[in-house]
């Protein structure tokens, strides 16, 4: 290539892209130059000084992250004047740097530590008083020693650049210079916790994992972030049997440098009181613990009691779909073995559609792709409660001059510009997509589809399909929204032709970390692992519910909070004969309708795999033991097909089952897709009382995150409460704080505070889903909202 | 084999024995060394490795702050610590132990200590008469360093000059 230039640098010579700076060629070639301030992901700064090097034909030494290289360069990183320069640099960081190594949680892994062993001098001149800073509060999540800052402001850059949310800054000048937030407020941004990594010092580190252990005590183990469907790297750094700390691994594809709030502090949810560690049966109505012999012995007497009484038919199996690959693959492969039809992982879904599906869900393109997007298209998304390292990328692809068009319910504060938006209700959401397709089919002049329903779409539906006839790289992204809703199939394919008309990729942004995994595996209804279709096709989650069924096995799920109609799911279990729960968790409600408990170890002890939004599988082995008696469900799964005497549950490893699937899912063809037919009318509105919309908010998404001491206590969780349009808050006469009377179809009413925010249609409601004060509301029913006596 | 005649005549003088009786004749009436333990004891370096204490500041803080350089430091792996923060959101440990069994009395984790904590005083008289009395918890080394603070201080005092 001849655009390269040809630079020196410490004897070396390198052919380096011009723009960029000679840090970069530096750290490329393996030359080590002492930094602070400099971070690849973030915008330069130089600040610091730290990194001042030796340029030739240069008076001064020169910073090397903010100098750019030009041909013929020379760079000395160790000649006496670099040197020089960085020991006095050094000396005056380390005027007001206090010497407390000893009680700071940094000590050990410090980037000032490290840089003032190898570049500073041996001995301090400096006998002056020292200056010291008040300590902030950043909510529970980040404990300040403000002291210790050395205004690299890499914290500062992060949140204006990467979370979006320019929550901290610099205040006063010279030596009174602070890291403050202004006015004392706790951090918002999902992305926060990225601020204790980025921190070269002690000054900003992790509340949860303060003062706890030291960076030589702990064992790094690697794992797959397991909570939503990106799959980041991540470590989880243990002592002795116990998690005490996770941090991001990099992985350019997924999650660069970053992980998510949700993901880094979740495991502290691994030890929380609720934790199951011995099996557990019911007998006479009177929990008592015993021993797996007996509890698996149980399972399946009363299992096959069930077949045998009632019929195959009349179990039913649901499964988390943060489970892993050979837990779903074991569950289908044990229950299909004996004439089990109804397994399903889609338990968020009020509606799950038993169409063929010869792709797991997923993402068409990279990840990465997302960055240099023209359009993003969000389709029934909360993208940064949702998939907080996704909605990273869609803000980073606006930032390179893309544009986001939203189609949804809820229009939050995005930390990214929205072009376009239709905020419209759930119900709405297969309508607008129908006018939207029709508009941009005759902007573009191409066919519509036979079948397709004739609809003049309105001057506002007009204007948006305008907004998406965009030249260029286009995606559509379709959210949780979306995909629970009664109408997802029709939202799905309506969206997948949206997709094609604007030659968009398509991604499905699924829910829990492994629902690619799932359907894969062959956790679904209707498809076998590999996705070839099954003959006998069983019922879907939802359905199992309302079918009343016999005998329902639960793994890795609270029906009472995850279920799309908890009411419904409730009232099926404690009607049933049989419950077996596979579970790390135990609630109040799984005591009243299980009748076995089986402690079940949680992704930090267990080996799996999960596919992610990409379809990559990726594979990671327990950090720590379980607790008490707790094992990986695998185990339990491969135990419970050897007592029903099938053949092929001789497993010894979790390996042996991911090459079982793999396998399967190379040899078997995949079902051919049914074409859905298109909506012909649209959907019912709700006539009286207000459409739900919901959610489950970001830190109740599955059992974990929900015990989570420090992620409930954060600002970005969410309580168990009603959001109202101020306008229709007026017109029940409600105001924020106080409590309404909400009553769902079938359930008494409720007490639930008010909170208001115009960022949600007018004529419906928003309920957080996750929390047993609002499971009286099936997801996206309709209630109704009266002014109440407070509690 | 012939054996000279000064050799004969040695052997029926029993000159060896008096040569040996000689070096017991020197220590009889040369200076005593024995000492009458326990009424006496020998004197000890103010540098003795005895058994370990956890020192406080005279204001009753203990002077611990968790920062586990002794834990890190000790090559028998004999100390085990728990931190985590206080109420008043100072670094404390919540348990301290050090397991004289495995403990080879090296003195690392005093050359260690930031704060002059752990220290390893002069005593070295104790037993344990059951299993487990050999850990010594952070309430047993509180009250050690408690008991003979006076007696720490003045040692820490003697050998100042040399460090």
């Amino acid at each position: 290539m001849s655009n390269l230039l040809e630079i020196h640098i410490d004897d070396q010579t390198l052919q380096v892209e011009p723009g960029r700076m000679i840090i970069e060629a530096a750290d490329q070639a393996g030359i080590a130059i002492p930094r602070f301030c400099y971070h690849k992901k973030l915008p330069i700064a130089a600040n610091c000084r730290m990194c001042l090097v030796d340029v030739e034909k240069s008076g001064k030494p020169l910073p090397a992250c903010a100098t750019p290289v030009t041909h013929g360069m020379v760079v000395r990183t160790h000649s006496p004047k670099a040197l020089e320069a960085q020991q006095s640099v050094m000396e005056f960081l380390l005027i007001n740097h206090p010497l407390d190594c000893p009680i700071c949680d940094q000590g050990g892994q410090c980037e000032l530590q490290d840089v003032a062993m190898g570049y500073g001098k041996d001995i301090s001149r400096y006998h002056e008083g020292k200056r010291s800073v008040h300590d902030k509060n950043l909510g529970p999540l980040i404990s300040t020693d403000m002291t210790r800052c050395i205004h690299c402001t890499r914290c500062v850059r992060f949140g204006q650049e990467i979370a979006g949310i320019p929550e901290l800054g610099t205040i006063g000048r010279g030596e009174h210079t602070e890291i403050s937030t202004y006015i004392e407020k706790s951090l918002d941004s999902e992305l926060s916790g990225n601020i204790i990594d980025l921190c070269p010092v002690g000054a900003l580190t992790s509340k949860p994992f303060r003062f706890t252990a030291r960076p030589w005590e702990l064992t790094q183990a690697d794992s797959i972030a397991p909570h939503d469907c990106v799959g980041s790297h991540m470590a989880l750094h243990c002592r002795g049997q116990k998690v005490l700390r996770a941090a991001p691994r990099e992985c350019e594809s997924l999650n660069e440098t970053w992980l998510s709030d949700r993901d880094r502090f979740s495991y502290t949810g691994l030890n929380h009181p609720d934790r199951l560690q011995t099996p557990m049966i019911k007998v006479h109505g009177e929990w008592q613990e015993t021993d797996w012999p007996t509890a698996l012995n149980t399972a399946v007497r009363q299992l096959l009691l069930t077949i045998q009484g009632h019929g195959a038919e009349q179990v039913g199996a649901q499964i988390s779909p943060n489970s892993t690959v050979e837990e779903f693959y074991l569950l289908q492969k044990w229950l299909r073995g004996l004439h089990v039809p109804h397994i399903d992982h889609r338990i968020h879904q009020v509606a799950p559609s038993a169409q063929l599906r010869n792709t797991p869900p997923g993402l068409e393109g990279t990840l990465t792709s997302l960055n240099q997007q023209d359009l993003i298209v969000l389709i029934g998304s909360y993208l940064q409660r949702e998939q907080p390292i996704i909605a990273h990328r869609v803000r980073q692809s606006t930032l390179n001059g893309g544009h986001v068009v939203l189609i949804g319910s809820v229009d939050p504060k995005h930390n990214f510009d929205v072009a376009a938006r239709a905020q419209i209700k759930p119900s709405e959401l297969a309508r607008t997509l129908t006018n939207l397709i029709t508009a941009v089919a005759k902007a573009t002049q191409q066919p519509l589809p036979s079948g397709f329903p004739a609809v003049i779409p309105s001057a506002a539906d007009e204007t948006l399909a305008k907004a998406l006839l965009i030249q260029g790289k286009c995606t559509l992204l379709v959210g949780q929204i979306a995909q629970n809703h009664a109408d997802a199939a029709i939202i799905e394919a309506l969206s997948r032709h949206l997709a094609q008309l604007l030659s968009a990729q398509f991604g499905l942004l699924t829910q829990g970390s492994n629902s690619a995994g799932a359907w894969l595996a062959g956790a679904v209804p209707h498809q076998k692992p590999g996705l070839a279709e099954e003959s006998t096709k069983g019922l879907s989650a939802a359905k199992q519910w309302s079918a009343k069924l016999k005998s329902y096995i639960l793994v890795n799920m609270e029906p009472e909070v995850d279920s799309a109609s908890p009411v419904e799911a409730l009232a099926a279990l404690k009607a049933a004969e049989t419950v077996i729960c596979l579970t790390p968790y135990v609630t109040p409600a799984m005591l009243d309708y299980a009748d076995i408990l089986l402690p079940t170890a949680t992704f930090a002890e267990t080996a799996g795999t999960f596919v992610n939004v990409e379809g990559t599988w990726q594979s990671f082995t327990g950090a720590i033991s379980p607790p008490g008696l707790a094992r990986p469900a695998w185990k339990i799964l491969r135990v419970l097909g050897n007592l029903t005497e099938q053949p092929g549950f001789d497993y010894i490893s979790s390996q042996a089952i991911l090459t079982e699937v793999k396998a399967q899912c190379d040899s078997a063809t995949a079902a051919s897709p049914t074409t859905i037919a298109w909506p012909t009318t649209t959907a019912q509105p709700i006539l009286e009382g207000f459409e739900c919309i919901t959610f489950w908010p970001i830190y109740r998404v599955d059992a974990i995150t929900r015990r989570s001491e420090a992620l409930q206590q954060s600002a970005t969780a969410e309580g168990p409460c009603i959001w109202l349009h101020p306008n229709l808050a007026h017109r029940l006469s409600l105001q924020e704080g106080e409590f309404a009377k909400v009553g769902g179809q079938n359930a008494s009413w409720v007490h639930l505070a008010v909170r208001l925010t115009p960022r949600i249609p007018e004529d419906a409601v928003y309920i957080p889903a996750g929390f047993t004060e609002t499971a009286f509301a099936a997801a996206f029913s309709q209630v109704y909202v009266e002014r109440g006596e407070c509690r | 084999m012939k054996k000279s005649a000064k050799s004969y005549t040695r052997s029926f003088l029993l000159w060896e024995i008096f040569v040996g009786l000689k070096l017991t004749l020197r220590y009889f009436f040369g200076e005593k060394i024995t000492i009458q333990f326990p009424e006496e004891k020998t004197p000890l370096s103010p540098r003795f490795r005895g058994l370990h204490a956890l020192r406080r500041y005279p204001n009753g803080e203990e002077r611990c702050i968790a920062c586990k350089l002794c834990e890190a430091v000790c090559p028998a792996l004999a100390i085990t610590i728990e931190s985590e923060p206080r109420e008043d959101g100072s670094r404390r440990t919540t348990r301290y132990d050090i397991d004289l069994f495995k403990c080879i009395y090296c003195g690392f984790c005093e050359e260690s200590c930031p704060v002059d904590s752990i220290v390893e005083t002069s005593l070295s008289h104790y037993h344990f008469e059951a299993r487990g009395e050999n850990i010594m918890t952070k309430p047993m080394l509180l009250a050690i360093g408690d008991r003979y603070e006076n007696n720490i201080a003045k040692e820490k005092l003697a050998d100042a000059p040399y460090r």
